[in-house]
This record gives structure tokens, sequence and C-alpha cells, in this order.
């Protein structure tokens, strides 16, 4: 006898639980996405770079004097992020509160120094192929931070509501982890315009 | 020149005849394989019964039938060798294709620009060196190798019966080679799409024996001669005031190089590359309204009177 | 009020109290705020397919305009600058606003009543995702109709697309159009990943998921990765164009061939893209006019994939041409041959469906059928030009135009026009009339074929592409002929299938819920269904549930009629990614102005960026975010929200 099989399971949840929810999925197909696009710009600076005649690198040794720090920075405000989400976790909206803050202005910073790094370079943005990249790699990633800033923002707001608990949080959890990417994102970048010169790479 | 001016199949030099072997390959293999799954198809096909143009769907019964992997599996595994034929073969192709030529005969700097073809001649002398347009005469049975260089957008370089295309891209320098092994003319097209009148940018590759060859060359190189007569010689300033704002005649006032290289313009079998023949009433139409000719392309119509135009065709002519 | 976190779905069959309840949860608004604020699959579904076929009888007649011209050598029907804006802008349309739409159309509407859910996993982004097609679609066109359509063909190599060779607005329409048009593709594949991955039915395993499924899937997620790069390439080129940057001008440093390579890392697999959704319809539809399951069904999904990820390796194959090193063709050449073989199995599972089944001859049949023969051939086409050799003397001649049209209408057109006949009783409730489709396959048929066959011939005959008119070489002229009066003949068999439609949505004869005896899940609900799809969840057992009765073995039997109730609210049920086990109630959002608002925001955000307008770029920016804000914003009815402290 050949049975009908009927799916009747038993306590589910409702809606997202903790990380468990189709949001999760979204930000990450984002993720994905917004990845792609920096790997396809530090193709082109790869491209490019391989393809150009010598003296192709502006800075052959690009000034890490305010870049290094900025990074530490940045790297740290996903540090104060992280602790932020905890402070949800753990039922602790000051901490929250103080987590996200501090990881916002934290952001806050990155994006003024390089803001003025920007404004210390001896080229424009027009001055030659290396310039244009160089401006406009670091400047798609400024607008993600400041996407990531008003994200921060927004996720300070709502918990000053009190509309997170740890169960219901998933826009905390997913919020944090698009920092947590822009962060990652700005390690490769980092990485390819400040570190790879030194290694002999376009020079 | 042949019937079909730019197939390859109809190849005259050892870079385009190689590729013709692999292509009659892969075009039969193309067409068998189409034939075998229209065969396939025509046969599964016919279980239909005759009556089933008003046939109840729910008449005919599901089943489940038999696998039928094997059919994918045999497919495969049939597939699998001409297509690894095909890969070798290539391979093989390509080498033989490949360049540059260690010991060229001949080496011409081409260059594509919107809509003509910059052909210079390079010579261990300064004073030998020349250019001309459009037009590429090459001694019959030598190698060529062909530097190509963009000055504006990117142009293909493309002589079917001598050679498949190169790209001629702004920033850097491909290289082509061509030979041709029986004298005749050899039809090129640009074949990269380069705005308004890529259609009308064809050149013409003229191979001919090394004496025939050798006495171009010497004649392309002397600058153009004085002319003889009153017309010729009020055509002259004229050319050299208004023509020489773009194009260059050697031996004369008329220096600028963003146009085609006039000096020997009478010995060019067509005008704007490739779009007409070079006869008295096509010079003079062109000359006057190029516009209408080839839309769009970088020479103004020149609105001259009627005798202006009559003393310019008469210096024209002289640049034999 | 605290809301329940768990609960046990009520299992039960459907009655009237139930469907009542239902209706008033789903239902989408009438009037006019319910066709603007609707998140309903199904119309989203519709609203792309009707936009889609729009577009393609644009493009068609962009295509009709261009042959009169070429008719006959040195015609001069239309100038230079018409005729390159036509094949640009026919090139953009069929390829960017007809072909990915149309199976994004009929992807939306079929996914969940397929997967056996009652919506999308993100119904608002799916609305969202349609806005911007229809904006960025007529920002595009916009530039068309007053004279500065794209003029560089579709794939719009730089330099001649820099501000020194063409100054106008033209590049820019279409550089920030596919910026934007880009971002609707990216959400909807977001979109497409999530719900095949979280909201199946239980027991939809995924080796039980439909073989449109599998190819929208694989397209979805290529997608994601892909899209970045040719939206970047075009905003680096906006940026050369207006702000004097150096990407890819060589007087600053910059390299023409990062433009090919940024280009056609997304264009080929996109070509992929547009494809592998309709191998998924044909190997989907095909199996029910032959009575028995699809041969093979693990191979096609495996070779779906495969296709795809080859597909990410053959790009070059574009660039032949342009001076690269012997190594690099050598390998793009073999990859390019090798792809032929995934590509090939779902080939051999159709003709053993056919073989080993009793086909029913239907119009749909017909063009699920004749379209393996159209992929054949330009499936050997582009075998011939993935070798090197043989692809430098024909590429760039209308060689590559025969191809890629026998590939993109053989493996696109005529799948999608099979799809229409098959699922258009589902979708409307009525057949679209037989007799008036064995006209539009024949005329179709025949007129494809006389149009692109000889193409082959004018080839390799040496006819390059792109260019406005011709001196008649040998036979070009009578070969260009044929293939004009071939176009008309084709374009008259597509108006057949348009009149067909209208004709048929008020005359065309009652279909129920199962018209054609198939196995799948959306023949279990009415034709049209109502908006919560599935009265109950059914339970899948099968990769046939309507089928298991004839052809189970002893397989255990799907379960239609009884399954959980999902009445509490707007729900339906999330499932693991790979046994689709039930894992959470998900609640879904009601209509909603957000996605109108944001598209609306972002299309005066694009249109300030065109015409240098900073302060409307402000203003639609603005905007834009306060929808985004409005639209994240947690509310409890989605349980995204809840006191920390009761």
């Amino acid at each position: 006898m050949v049975e009908t099989i009927v799916s009747a399971p038993a306590d589910l949840p409702v809606g997202p639980v903790r990380r468990h929810g189709i949001g999760w999925w979204g930000v990450g197909t984002l993720i994905a996405s917004e990845g792609a696009l920096f790997a396809y710009l530090l193709f082109a600076y790869y491209y490019t770079g391989a393809t150009a005649p010598a003296g192709w690198l502006l800075e052959p040794s690009p000034a890490l004097k305010l870049a290094l720090p900025n990074t530490v920075l940045l790297l740290l405000s996903s540090l104060a992020a992280w602790c932020g989400e905890q402070g949800i976790l753990k039922r602790g909206r000051a901490r929250a509160l103080f987590g996200f803050g501090l990881a916002f202005v934290m952001g806050a910073v990155f994006v003024a120094v390089q803001g003025i790094e920007w404004r210390s370079k001896s080229f424009g943005i027009g001055t030659s192929s290396y310039s244009s990249l160089y401006f406009v790699t670091t400047g798609f990633h400024i607008a993600h931070v400041i996407v990531g800033l008003a994200v921060l923002l927004a996720i300070f707001g709502w918990t000053a509501l009190d509309y997170f608990s740890p169960r219901r949080r998933l826009v905390v959890s997913a919020g944090v982890l698009y920092w947590h990417f822009v962060d990652a994102v700005w390690l490769f970048v980092f990485a390819t315009y400040y570190l790879t010169p030194y290694l002999g790479f376009g020079r | 020149m042949s019937d079909w001016p730019l197939s390859y199949l109809t190849s005259a030099g050892p870079r385009a005849r190689e590729v013709v072997p692999l292509t009659w390959y892969v075009l039969l293999v193309s067409i068998a394989v189409s034939l075998v799954i229209s065969a396939l198809l025509w046969r599964a096909l016919r279980r239909t019964r005759p009556e089933d143009q008003s046939i109840e769907i729910r008449d005919v019964p599901i089943e489940r039938g038999t696998s039928g992997v094997r059919w994918i599996s045999i497919g495969l595994m049939v597939s699998a060798v001409p297509l690894a034929v095909a890969f070798v073969w290539t391979l093989l192709t390509l080498a033989a294709i490949a360049g540059p030529p260690a010991h060229p005969g001949l080496v011409l700097d081409v260059t594509g620009r919107q809509w003509w073809w910059q052909v210079e001649y390079a010579a261990s002398q300064p004073s030998d060196v020349f250019a001309t347009a459009n037009e590429i005469h090459i001694p019959v049975g030598v190698q060529v190798l062909v530097r190509l260089h963009g000055a504006d957008v990117i142009h293909s370089f493309w002589v079917p019966q001598l050679s498949g295309k190169t790209d001629a891209i702004p920033g850097q320098t491909n290289t082509s080679w061509i030979q041709a092994d029986k004298p005749g003319r050899y039809l090129g097209q640009c074949t990269e799409f380069c705005g308004a009148q890529h259609a009308h940018m064809q050149f013409e590759v003229v191979a001919e024996p090394r004496e025939d060859f050798d006495r171009w060359e010497s004649l392309q190189r002397q600058p153009a001669a004085v002319p003889s007569t009153a017309e010729a010689s009020r055509g002259l300033s004229l050319v050299e005031y208004r023509c020489g704002l773009c194009h260059r005649v050697r031996g004369t006032a008329a220096g600028a190089v963003s146009a085609p290289d006039l000096t020997h313009l009478m010995t060019r079998r067509t005008l704007a590359a490739g779009t007409l023949l070079n006869n008295p009433g096509n010079l003079a139409g062109w000359v006057q309204n190029p516009q209408n000719i080839k839309p769009g392309n970088l020479m103004p119509n020149q609105f001259l009177s009627a005798q202006q135009l009559s003393d310019a065709l008469a210096y024209l002519e002289t640049l034999k | 009020m605290m809301q329940p976190q768990v609960r046990t779905p009520t299992v039960g069959i459907d009655g009237v109290e139930h469907e009542a309840r239902l209706h008033e949860l789903w239902d989408t608004s009438p009037g006019w705020k319910g066709f603007l604020t609707t998140v309903d699959h199904k119309e989203i579904g519709i609203r792309y397919i009707i936009t889609a076929f729009v577009f393609l009888a644009l493009g068609g007649t962009e295509a009709l305009l261009m042959r009169l011209q070429l008719a006959g050598p040195n015609l001069t029907l239309l100038t230079p600058e018409q005729y390159n804006q036509l094949f640009s802008t026919h090139g953009m349309t069929m390829i960017f606003l007809y072909a990915s739409p149309i199976l994004s159309g009929f992807s939306n509407y079929l996914w969940p009543l397929l997967l056996g859910s009652r919506d999308m996993a993100f119904p608002r982004l799916n609305a969202l995702s349609y806005w911007i097609y229809l904006a960025a679609g007529l920002f595009l066109y916009a530039g068309f109709v007053t004279g500065n359509g794209p003029n560089d063909g579709w794939f719009n190599y730089v330099p001649y697309a820099s501000r020194d060779f063409n100054p106008g607005l033209n590049e820019d329409f279409y550089a920030l159009g596919m910026v934007f048009l880009g971002i609707s593709t990216t959400v909807g594949a977001a979109n497409f990943v999530v719900t095949a991955f979280r909201t199946r039915a239980p027991g939809m395993s995924i080796n039980r998921l439909p073989i449109l499924v599998w190819g929208t899937l694989t397209a979805s997620v290529a997608n994601l990765i892909v899209v970045p790069a040719v939206s970047l390439a075009f905003f680096l080129l906006w940026m050369d164009r207006q702000f004097g940057t150096h990407f890819f001008d060589t007087a600053g440093g910059g390299q023409p061939l990062l433009w090919q390579h940024l280009f056609w890392i997304f264009g080929h697999p996109w070509v992929y893209a547009i494809v592998l959704p309709a191998m998924g319809m044909v190997s989907d539809g095909l199996p029910v006019f032959c009575r028995r399951p699809l041969v093979g069904y693990s191979l096609v999904a495996l070779s779906t994939v495969a296709t795809m990820i080859f597909g990410f390796g053959v790009w070059v194959h574009h660039m032949f041409a342009t001076g690269l090193p012997g190594l690099g063709l050598a390998f793009f050449s073999g990859a390019s041959i090798a792809i032929v073989v995934p590509s090939a199995v779902a080939v051999f599972a159709w003709i053993a469906t056919i073989r080993l089944g009793r086909p029913v001859i239907t119009t749909a049949f017909l063009f699920f059928s004749s379209m393996i023969l159209l992929f054949v051939i330009g499936g050997v086409s582009g075998f011939m030009t993935a070798s090197v050799p043989v692809d430098l003397q024909l590429t760039d001649t209308y060689f590559v135009v025969a191809h890629l049209h026998y590939v993109l209408i053989g493996i696109n057109v005529f799948p999608v026009v099979g799809a229409t006949y098959f699922w258009f009783p589902k979708m409307t409730g009525r057949f679209l009339d037989e007799k008036l489709g064995r006209w539009n396959f024949w005329t179709m048929f025949i007129g494809f074929n006389l149009a692109f066959l000889p193409m082959h011939l004018t080839g390799l005959l040496g006819m390059p592409r792109r260019v406005y008119t011709y001196a008649d070489y040998g036979g070009w002229g009578a070969l260009n002929l044929i293939t004009s009066i071939g176009s008309f003949v084709f374009a008259a068999g597509a108006m057949l299938l348009f009149f067909n439609v209208i004709k048929s949505l008020k005359s065309g004869a009652i279909a129920g819920k199962n018209p054609w005896d198939a196995p799948t899940l959306e023949w279990s609900v009415p034709s049209p269904p109502p908006a919560y799809n599935f009265a109950v969840i059914p339970t899948v057992a099968s990769r046939h549930p309507l089928w298991e009765n004839r052809i189970g073995g002893d397989g255990a039997l799907s379960s239609l009629d009884r399954g959980m109730m999902l009445d509490h609210g707007k729900e339906t049920i999330a499932t693991s990614a790979l046994d689709a086990e039930p894992d959470m109630v998900l609640e879904m959002p009601h209509d909603s102005f957000a996605p109108l608002i944001l598209a609306v925001g972002l299309s005066a955000l694009f249109v300030g960026l065109l015409l240098k307008m900073w302060m409307l770029t402000g203003i639609g920016g603005a905007i834009a975010a306060f929808a985004i804000l409005l639209w994240l914003w947690p509310t409890t009815d989605l349980r995204e929200r809840e006191p920390a402290h009761g």
C-alpha cells in the first residue's frame, strides 16, 4: 500500500529567529554581488598596471602614515559593531548603543581621514589611469562605508526604540554583517593600492 | 580580382591557405551533425500517429518508459571525437599561422584611421621611407611583416585571401604577416566597427613580381613631379593652400599627415578606401562633395568654383 | 500583545471559510492603488512578459528597417548614422530588454507555483525589479527616440564610445541606462537565488526541482557575479566621458582592452543566462507532450550548472583578433570547444525523450521540438568559430550574425513562444487557438530559416557585419534579398502570436486546472490561480507529483489536498536548502508603495546624472533613501522586532 506523505512539522519558529531567516540570505546575495564589483575594480588595476609602461605608479612608495592607522581604525570599528551586536544578544541595550555608536564614529573618522588623504595627493582624478583607478576604487569604497554608516545609524536608532531582542534581531545581524563586509573589502583595496607597490607591482 | 574577393576559401597565400582544410573539416562536421540531429528528430517525430492532429492528450497514457540515459552517454561519446580532433587540428594550425616572421622580406607600418588605411614602407635609409594610402603593394612570395597601429579608434586589418584578422588598437602595436603566392589584387576590409563609414573602409593588397614591385617602390619614393602647364600650376597652389591642411604631397608645401598621402595618387586603383574607382569623373565628384559619397567622413565638401575644380584636377592628375 | 514565537501549523484540507480567509489576506487591493503596490508574483510576472514582448516588437521593427536597407547593394533608405543607431539599439533591446526579462517574467510567474509556495522569497524586491526594468527601458528608449540612441553596437567598444569620437548624449544614455537596468537584474537574481534555496514546498528536494528552476537559478547565481562587471564598465566609461578620467583612453595611460575584458567577462555568462532558463522550459514542457518523464533528469540538471561554469571561462573568444599571446588563444579556444559537451547533454536528452515517448503534436510541442534543430545549428556554428584560426576569418562577418541568431532565436525565442502556448491556459484559463498556432509556428520557422540559414554563406563569402551598405560581390545582393524577405515572413509569424494572444484572451476555449495532463504542481491549482496559489501547502514526494499514481513505482505519494493551512496571516513555509524540510513559518509583506517610490527616486537620480542636474540627482537620492528606510523599517507583522524585555 503506497502511502501519501503529509508534512506536519511541530513547533516551527514564526518569522526570523536569531540569524535564521531569509533576510540573512538576502544580505548574503548583496554582499556576493558587491564583492564581485570590487573584484572587478581590482582586476582593472592589475590589468592596467601589468600592461602599462614603466612609471605608471605615480607613487612608487605610497604613503602609509594616514592609510595604515585608518585601516586599523576600520578594523576596530568592526570590533565595536560586533560588541554592539553582542549587546543585543545579551539584552544589554546600553552596550549595544555604545557599540553601534562607537562603530559609527570610527567609520565617520575613517571617511574624514580618507578625505584628508585624498586632498594630500599630488595627483587628481584626471591625471592618469593610475590616479583615476585610485580615486574611483577608494571612492566606491567610501560610498559603501557611507551606506554602512547609514545602516549603523538606523540600527542605533531602532535599538534605542527597543526594537530588538536576542531572538528578533536579524536586522541587526544583517547590518553588522554588511559592515564587516565593507571592512573586509578595504583590506583587499588597501593591500592592492598601498602594499603591492612595495612588492614591485607596477613600478 | 576573384568573384568572391572577400572569401578566404579561395586563398592566395600560406597564412590563409593553412586555415582552409580546417575550415572544411569543421564545416563538414557541422553539416553532418545538423543532418544527423535532423534525422534523429524526424525519426522520433514519426512515432506520432497520422490522426494525431486532434488527439485528446489524455488519451495517450503516461508511461515511465525506459531510462534512456544511454542516448546521452552515447551521444556525448560520439560528439567528443570530432571535438578533440578539432582542438588538436586548431593547435597545429595556430602554430602554422603564428607570427611574427623571423626574417620578413618587407616591413610595413599600417595605421587604421577613420576611415582609411595609412601604409608606411619602412626602410633603412630615412630618405627611402614613404607613405601611401589604401593600396599596399608587395612582392610575390615574400613574407611581409605588418605592424598595426591605431590612431583613433579600434579598426581591424583583414585581407581574407592572405590572412585572418588582426585588430589595430590605439596604445599598442599588433603584428600580422601576409604572403601572396601568386600575383593579383586582394581585397581587404576593416572588420571592427569604427563609426559612420566603417562600411567604406577597404584596402587592396597588390602582389606583383619582384621587378614590378621594385619599380613601383622606387616610383613611390620620388617626390611629386613639378607641374608643366599653367592650369596644373594653379592647381598646385590650390592644393598646397587647401588640401595641404590635411594631405601631404611630398615635394610641395602640402605637408599635413591627418589625411592620405597624395604624392602618387594616380597610381592607385581606387579612391576613398575602395569606395570609388579612380577615374577623372569620380575624382572630381569626390574632391567637391565627399559628404555625398561617404556621409560623415572627415573630409568636408570643398565648394570649389568650376575653374578651381578643373585646376585642382589638372594638378592631381599629374601625381602619377 | 506578544505574538507567538513558535507554532505548530494546522494541517487540514481546503474549505470555503479557509479560502475566504486566504483571499482576504492575499488578494491585491483593487484599482490603481493595487496596480501600483502589488507584490503578487503572478501580476509582476505578467507585467514582465507583456513589457518584454513590447520590446521584442520594437527590436523586431528596428531589424526590419535594417533589412530593408540591406535588401540590395548600395541602397540609401537610411543614413549611416540612422543605421548605426538602429543596429545598436536592436542589439541592446533584444539582449537586455527582451531576452532576459521575458525569462524573468515566466520564472517569476511560475516559480512559486512550481515550487509549491505562495510567493517569491522577497515580494517587494520582486516589484522593485519590475519597476526598475520599466524605468530603465524607458530611459534607454528616451535616448533612441530623441535621436540619441546608442550608436556603437550593443558591445560599445572604446575608444569609439569615448567623448572624443562620440560627443553627443548617445553613449551617456546607454551607459547610465545600463547601470540602472543592472540594479533590476541584480535584485531579481537575488530573489531567485533565495527563493530557490529557502521557500519550496516540503519534500521538494534539490533533485526534484523542475529544470526551469535549475536554469533560472544557475542564471541568477551567474548574474549576481557578472552583472557588476558590465555595470562597472559602463560607469567607468561614463566617468571617462564626463569627468576626464583615463580608464580607457591611451593618452592618459588607459587601456582600451580593459573595456573588452570587463564587457565579455559579463557578456559571455550573460548569453548562457538568457538561454539556460529557456532550455529549462523545454525540458519541463517537452516531456508532457511525450507522455513520459524527461530522459536523464540528473544529467540535464548538472549539465545546466556545468555549462554555466564553463561559460565563465570562455570570454576571450570574443577577442581572438586583439593580439593576445598564443597560449591564451589556445586555452580559450579549447574551453570554447569543450563547452559543447555539457550543452549537448540537453539535446540528447530531448531527442531521447521524444523517441522513447509517444509525442502528441500541439503548437507548444512544435516550438519545443523544433528548437532542438535550431539549437544544434547555432551550436555547430559556434563550434566552428571556437577554433581560433577559423574565427580569425569568420569573426565580424555575417557568419557570426547567423550563429548568434540561431542560438538566441532558437534557444530563447522559440522556447518562449512554446512556453506561451503551454502556460497561457494556466495564466488565463483559456487556450490559445491551435489552428492559428500552427500558422504561427510554420511562418516563424520557415521565415526564420529563410532569413538566417543563407547568412552562413554570406559570412563565408566575406560580408562584414555592422555595415550600413555593401557592394555586390559575388552574390551578396541575392543572399541579402533572401534574408530580408525571410525576416519579413518571420515578423509576420511573430505578429500571429500577438494576434492569437489578443484573440484568445476574449474567446479562447476554456481550460481547466490541468489541460495538458502535466505532472508538476502548477497544474494542481485553478486556472488562473488564486492570489495565494495553494490553499494548503503541498508535500512533494517525487519529481512528477501529478503523475505518481501512474508512474510512481513503490515510492510514496505527494499530498496535494491535505497540508499546512498557514492562514494565521499572510504566510508561507520556509524550508531547508537541500532537502526542503520545513523550518520556519514565513510572514510575507502586504502590498507596498515602497518599491515604486524607490524606483521613482532612482529614476530621478539617473536622469539627474545624465543631464548633470545635480539637484535632481540629490532629490532622487533622498527619495530613494526614504523609500529604503520605509521598506526596511522593522515591523511586527513580519516579526522583525520585539522589545528586549517583554
